[in-house]
């Protein structure tokens, strides 16, 4: 079977791989290109946890094609920190201790960022229906709310 | 298996009609791909639809609005005059799933999987809204209702891929609603599910209805005759019980872990009738 030649832009860098037709973006990311921060703790769309924006919109890798990304921008829980600066929820979900086995954290930290870069002032609903899709099986969901709410605060300051 | 994405709708359908073996359409993916990963489909050839730039439009046409297969339900979501327009049938598109598959799914694919449950259907079905359909012999328009043959079975030909959703042009004083029960807030199939749209004249009695159910039969149902109950009337609590008891007699449900055929029987009853309350509402009538 002939694998297929993507060119795509991964956390804003020219990347280029061959895939599998019937091989996910997911697999693409962490098996192909090492880049293993998005997790897959389902393959089937219900945890979260290798939710990437794919121009730009949230979604999971395991639900995208490899192929598909041809010509796109995939943005990675690799691409939020700049060089060795944390990115701002980074720092608050240390910082309330919203991780425990962390297996959850890129997902939650991906799509935070993407509710964030929509709508800085979020209600504690709004967090919690946005999050909805991303599961987390230690801590429960407050400290990890709670990290989004503070960080979307400094954020508005800053 | 072959991955295609051509630029072209003609294109798309010329690999759809040459492909002997096993051909998928994908969209948004969101259940193609699970049913890939769990091996229940091995096709020869999927086609990805995405590249073909009209399939991402949505277009205003003849006061209605024209959405391309592609549009995702984040994209109907976040589109004003859709919202405006058909409030009910994007309350559908943003119930279906996470943020994150909205992000991908799309209400035509939607339709097109043909689960009983599927969110999009009932509250198309109520909106009378068409599905355009590409195939090898030309274009053809159907309406909603006529997708969903049979759980996982669509009324697509070889060939034929669909091209748009059309939600027509609708009077003043018009409202749709979409609501579905499940055991949790968000982020669950449809134990049963109700569309109502209708129309009030300038006295506020209901001048057109149409009213759907979803999972409560082996495919969404369009109820004419509890849409007929609300012709005519200001939806009064003795119309709302018409209008429960004609859509309990539609119903032929399965049992599951879900519900009982008593309890969805029951329940799309009471769905239809809060429905129809917020669609009156929504039209400008009392609540």
């Amino acid at each position: 079977m002939s694998q297929i030649h993507v060119s795509t832009k991964i956390n804003g860098d020219a990347t280029e791989y061959l895939c599998e037709p019937e091989e996910t973006l997911l697999d693409v990311l962490r098996d192909r290109l090492g880049m293993t921060g998005s997790k897959e703790g389902c393959g089937t769309g219900d945890c979260g946890a290798c939710s990437v924006t794919l121009d730009g919109r949230l979604v999971c890798a395991c639900l995208v094609l490899g192929a598909e990304a041809q010509d796109r921008e995939v943005g990675t829980v690799e691409g939020i920190a700049e060089g060795d600066s944390l990115h701002p929820l980074q720092k608050k979900f240390l910082e309330h201790a919203a991780l425990q086995c962390g297996v959850c954290t890129p997902g939650f930290l991906v799509a935070a960022k993407s509710l964030l870069e929509r709508n800085s002032d979020p209600s504690e609903e709004e967090v919690r229906y946005w999050l909805a899709g991303n599961l987390c099986r230690c801590t429960g969901y407050d400290k990890i709310v709670r990290a989004v709410l503070d960080t979307a605060k400094e954020m508005r300051s800053a | 298996m072959r991955y295609e994405a051509p630029r072209k709708l003609k294109r798309a359908v010329a690999l759809l009609s040459a492909e002997s073996g096993v051909a998928r359409v994908l969209a948004g993916g969101t259940d193609l791909l699970v049913q890939l990963r769990s091996e229940r489909i091995e096709p020869d050839l999927i086609l990805d639809i995405k590249r073909i730039e009209s399939m991402h439009a949505i277009a205003a046409e003849r006061g209605g609005y024209r959405i391309g297969a592609a549009v995702s339900c984040a994209a109907l979501g976040e589109h004003a005059g859709v919202k405006q327009l058909w409030p009910g049938v994007v309350e559908a598109a943003t119930l279906i799933g996470s943020t994150q598959v909205q992000g991908r799914a799309t209400m035509a694919g939607n339709l097109c999987n043909a689960s009983p449950a599927a969110d999009a259907a009932p509250a198309l079905i109520a909106a009378g809204a068409t599905v355009a359909i590409a195939g090898p012999g030309g274009r053809r328009e159907v309406p909603a209702e006529a997708i969903c043959l049979a759980p996982g079975r669509n009324a697509l030909e070889k060939g034929e891929i669909v091209e748009s959703l059309y939600l027509p042009a609708r009077p003043e004083r018009s409202g749709d609603a979409y609501l579905r029960l499940i055991p949790r807030s968000e982020m669950d199939i449809a134990v049963v599910s109700a569309g109502v749209s209708l129309s009030l004249d300038a006295a506020g009695r209901c001048s057109a209805a149409r009213v759907a159910l979803g999972a409560v039969a082996p495919r969404p149902l369009r109820v004419e005759a509890a849409a007929a109950a609300l012709i005519g009337s200001d939806l009064d609590e003795a119309v709302l019980a018409v209008l429960a008891a004609a859509c309990a007699a539609a119903c032929d449900p399965i049992d599951d872990k879900r519900g009982t055929v008593e309890y969805r029987t029951e329940v799309a009853g009471v769905l239809a009738k809060r429905a129809a309350v917020i669609a009156q509402t929504r039209a400008g009538g009392a609540a």
